[in-house]
């Protein structure tokens, strides 16, 4: 049967350019780039690379804001949803944080920069009658040298997926159940779930955390409009490398994103060990048996937090569909002096082939990655193939190396196929990074049905493949949706990919966006935010709705 | 067996070799062109530029069949790094990008690994126009000779912008600018390095500083570097603590400061296009009290070229396109302050009474200089001026926290 080979066509399509892109940064890291001129090995890169002035802070930096993202975004989600799941609020903040994950990290970061900066929104509205300003103060508040202002960014757009993949595996929890006995003995709502449930999640989404320690650590676009420059985080200086007209730097850029690698296993490392740690902590305290910890200001600050969090990312969007539509809009004015629709009479047009485009890619890499991740957990229950840890792993490959360390070797890979130039080629380069985020998301929830339903429906005579189709797809038909509204918000997220596979030839709303953004135009930014925006929430509308419709009947069923 | 793949071998270089076309004979390159598409890899951080782009291609696809897709570079070097790895690959022909707006520092890398096809320019149709004898920069790209491997297409020159209701008096010289800067910190900033354009105000800050600018036109290998840049280091070392954040951010291009301009948080800025304030201003990105000046002695100017990689796919299509660029309608159009307001490459003289009238019925924009008022342009520095400088400061002022 075909479906026993899922998982090896699987990892062929993830690894081989993956290790293909590996090797074509290892090898200039070592002094091998033929086409350069390097034939023999060297240690000519590394030795470049440590002799840059700004290795210690970039690297610091990266560790740094990566760490603190991480531990911020978890820590906030788990009081979230511990203190309010199952509320009206709970309903309130979800709705208002959802959507908040198809936004594109680059718009988010925009959107941000635009309420904090010293001449933005916030400053805006209180001048000059509170603040006494009538022009903008010289305050390093944007690109701060400590990464904060990014760090607080990442956290805005990390923690709404957080929050959605730990509500996707929440059902298996059982919370319900738990918490009403825990609190039957007394716990506190929000200390009883974070000693009963949060194990149970936490194992579950243990892999998107991970994802989100070596996306945060290795992020370029969100550095580059809110990171520090003076120097900014490593990998931003990888991309100045591979992009210095001096070819020769290509070497360095390859040691430095080799390093990149470094940090970030070294960072997951910690993590891991942390976890332990943190575990066995965990244990003591569960057993200590206390019933309250200050869980009523605890369950208010997290609201306010959460709200905070989706409230500026909501209020920068808004900030820039105004820009979309602005005349001149001068400081300390909070709303423009005219508005017009300029600057979509002139750009819209321009929008209609770009939106095909993403449409088009992001739908194709998602369904591919959709169908595989499912043929391969199928396979795995089938024939009783243990994934293991080290199948893991391989899976994770993709999102533990920092993109700018394996696309270029991609990308001399896709030339040598002769497959570069085309959608298929960018569509078969998303689905490298579409299809952990799918398996990932999906992997946990499928392989924690209940398989005695499975025993029972064998029992009353239904085959495998009925069984697949009649009982644990459809019971499944949330995660399943979820993890494609995630893929497809990947795959319209992607930049470098979509830049260096499709050599420019291949535009999505993403490779626009960034390039116009260089240009610093808001009205420009603003506009293909808003579109880059639209098409991805579509995606989640429908992954969040559809289960509700579908099973308005069935309660268990609707995820949460 | 041997032989016969010999032969074949031969027999493909050879049409390979044949396939290339030939400037010289333009009708056949107008032929080939036909039903051509070009891959026209370009800065896309500039609406304006974005908008004459589409109009270049709208009108080569309607007069030679010419399609052209402007595929939009965040950074030119990207297109640098695309043809380097289809090198890399054995892509020696079909490449994926036709032409290229490029110059400086990126020309100079590709001439000297051999990315670039030609030579070509000198024998585009249009090129008896080119004002070679009084605009050198046209074949001397940041003094690298551009051997034909290159068409110029616009002219740039350093102008600062500077908003009248704020600032009265911009300082007209470095060292007025460093006086006044000290008075009033913080309202002041340039594009960061590499930015061409912040590297372009250190090489220009350079220029009033040396004894001889002739040093300039040499490598930095020729001369005693240090001494030759020491008092633009401590000009630095007075100038950052009062730039805007202190000198411990940038803006990451130079259009970002257009929008610092609008949003109050600085009164002066550098930009290497005379127009670009006021195309600006009727955009509605700045307000309409923002004019340009020069500082006294001259600023940089520089020509903007279009190359065609060694594996283009389009090279007939190609330079056709690069044919329309230079030609007077094109260059009038590019000239035109509501449009680009970028500088011609073209002699006027050279011109018909018809072709002169565009020219002679453009208006410049209310914050463009007059070209008696623009002066005369300074060469730019030998690009390893612009590398040296720039790796400097990065050590110096970039990785400084």
């Amino acid at each position: 049967m075909r479906l026993r080979y899922a998982p090896a066509l699987t990892l062929a399509l993830m690894l081989g350019p993956v290790l293909a892109g590996l090797a074509g940064t290892l090898l200039p890291a070592f002094g091998i780039f033929p086409a350069l001129g390097g034939t023999a090995p060297s240690l000519a890169a590394m030795r470049a690379l440590l002799g840059w002035p700004g290795l210690g802070p970039a690297a610091g930096l990266s560790l740094s804001t990566g760490l603190a993202a991480t531990v911020l975004s978890l820590i906030l989600t788990a009081l979230i949803v511990g203190s309010w799941h199952g509320t009206r609020a709970f309903r309130w903040l979800e709705a208002a944080l959802s959507p908040l994950l198809s936004v594109p990290h680059a718009a988010a970061a925009f959107g941000l920069a635009f309420l904090i900066a010293p001449s933005g929104w916030i400053a805006r509205a209180l001048s000059p009658w509170a603040t006494g300003w009538s022009r903008p103060p010289d305050l390093l508040i944007v690109q701060d040298p400590w990464g904060l202002t990014m760090t607080l960014g990442l956290v805005t757009k990390e923690m709404p997926f957080l929050l959605l993949m730990m509500l996707a595996a929440l059902p298996q929890a059982q919370p319900r159940r738990s918490l009403t006995v825990a609190q039957a003995l007394g716990y506190g709502r929000l200390t009883g779930w974070l000693k009963v449930i949060f194990p149970r999640v936490y194992a579950q989404i243990r892999l998107p955390v991970y994802a989100v320690l070596a996306y945060s650590m290795s992020v370029v676009d969100v550095a580059l409009i809110l990171g520090p420059n003076t120097p900014p985080p490593l990998a931003v200086q990888v991309v100045r490398w591979m992009s210095d007209p001096d070819l020769a730097q290509r070497f360095t850029a390859a040691a430095g994103a080799t390093l990149q690698l470094a940090l970030v296993v070294a960072a997951l490392v910690l993590w891991r060990l942390a976890e332990t740690a943190a575990a066995r902590l965990g244990r003591a305290w569960v057993a200590g048996g206390r019933r309250h910890h200050a869980d009523a200001p605890a369950r208010r600050i997290a609201l306010i937090l959460g709200a905070l969090s989706a409230g500026a990312v909501l209020a920068g969007l808004a900030g820039m569909a105004l820009w979309s539509v602005a005349g001149f809009w001068r400081f300390p004015n909070v709303l423009p002096d005219t508005l017009t629709l300029n600057p979509w009479m002139r750009h819209g047009p321009a929008l209609l082939d770009p939106t095909i485009d993403t449409i088009l890619i992001a739908g194709a890499a998602t369904t591919l990655a959709l169908a595989l991740t499912l043929a391969c957990l199928q396979a795995e229950q089938r024939y009783g193939l243990s994934p293991g840890a080290r199948s893991l792993w391989l899976l994770y490959l993709p999102l533990l190396i920092p993109q700018v360390a394996f696309l270029p070797g991609l990308q001399t890979l896709a030339l040598m196929a002769g497959a570069d130039m085309g959608r298929g080629a960018v569509i078969l380069g998303h689905l490298v990074f579409v299809l952990p985020y799918v398996f990932l998301s999906l992997g946990d929830p499928f392989r924690s049905w209940d398989s005695r339903q499975a025993t029972v429906a064998a029992a009353l005579g239904a085959g495998s493949a009925r069984i697949f189709w009649t009982l644990r797809l459809p019971m499944l038909l949330a995660p399943v949706l979820t993890a494609a509204a995630v893929g497809f918000a990947v795959s319209a997220g992607q930049y470098l990919p979509t830049l260096l596979i499709g050599a420019g030839r291949v535009q999505t709303l993403t490779t626009e966006a960034v390039a116009l953004a260089s240009g610093g135009d808001r009205r420009l930014i603003g506009l293909y935010a808003i579109a880059q925006t639209g098409v991805v929430v579509l995606g989640f509308a429908l992954a969040i709705a559809a289960p509700r419709l579908i099973w308005a009947n069935r309660r268990g069923m609707r995820a949460g | 067996m041997l032989k016969r793949l010999i032969v074949g071998l031969g027999l493909s270089l050879a049409t390979a070799a044949g396939a290339a076309p030939d400037p010289k004979n333009w009708d056949a390159v107008l032929d080939e062109a036909k039903g051509q598409t070009v891959y026209w890899n370009a800065w896309g951080g500039s609406t304006a530029t974005n908008d004459f782009i589409r109009w270049a291609g709208d009108q080569v696809a309607s007069r030679y069949d010419v399609r052209v897709e402007h595929v939009k570079l965040s950074d030119t070097a990207d297109a640098v790094a695309r043809v380097l790895a289809e090198k890399t690959a054995g892509k020696d022909e079909g490449g994926a990008i036709d032409l290229i707006w490029i110059n400086g520092a990126n020309f100079a890398a590709m001439k000297d690994n051999g990315l670039l096809f030609g030579p070509w320019a000198g024998d585009l149709p249009n090129w008896h126009y080119v004002d070679v004898a009084g605009k050198p920069a046209v074949v001397s790209d940041f003094t690298v000779p551009t051997e034909g491997l290159e068409s110029p297409w616009a002219m740039a020159q350093v102008v600062f912008y500077y908003d009248t209701a704020r600032l009265p008096e911009p300082p007209k010289s470095m060292p007025a600018l460093l006086d006044w800067a000290r008075a009033n910190p913080g309202r002041f900033t340039f594009p960061q390095p590499p930015d061409f354009l912040g590297t372009t105000f250190m090489k220009q800050a350079l220029y009033g500083m040396v004894a001889d600018p002739a040093v300039l036109q040499q490598p930095v290998e020729d001369v005693d570097y240090d001494a030759v840049t020491a008092p633009l280091w401590a000009f630095l070392d007075e100038l950052t603590p009062n730039l805007w954040r202190q000198g411990r951010a940038y803006p990451q291009t130079g259009p970002r400061q257009i929008q610092l301009m609008a949003d109050g948080e600085i009164d002066l800025a550098i930009s290497f296009s005379p127009g670009e304030a006021s195309t600006a201003i009727a955009n509605g990105q700045l307000p309409d009290t923002v004019r340009s000046f020069v500082l006294d002695g001259g600023t940089i100017g520089n020509a903007s070229f279009v190359a065609i990689p060694y594996n283009a796919n389009a090279k007939a299509g190609a330079m056709v396109l690069a044919d329309f660029l230079l030609s007077p309608e094109a260059q009038a159009r590019a000239q035109d302050p509501s449009v680009l307001g970028y500088g011609t490459v073209l002699d006027l003289a050279k011109l018909g009474a018809d072709d002169r009238a565009r020219f002679d019925a453009l208006e410049l924009g209310i914050a463009t200089l007059s070209p008696e008022n623009l002066g005369p342009a300074l060469p730019e520095p030998h690009p390893s001026w612009m590398t040296r400088i720039e790796a400097d400061w990065q050590a110096r002022f970039g990785t400084a926290q």
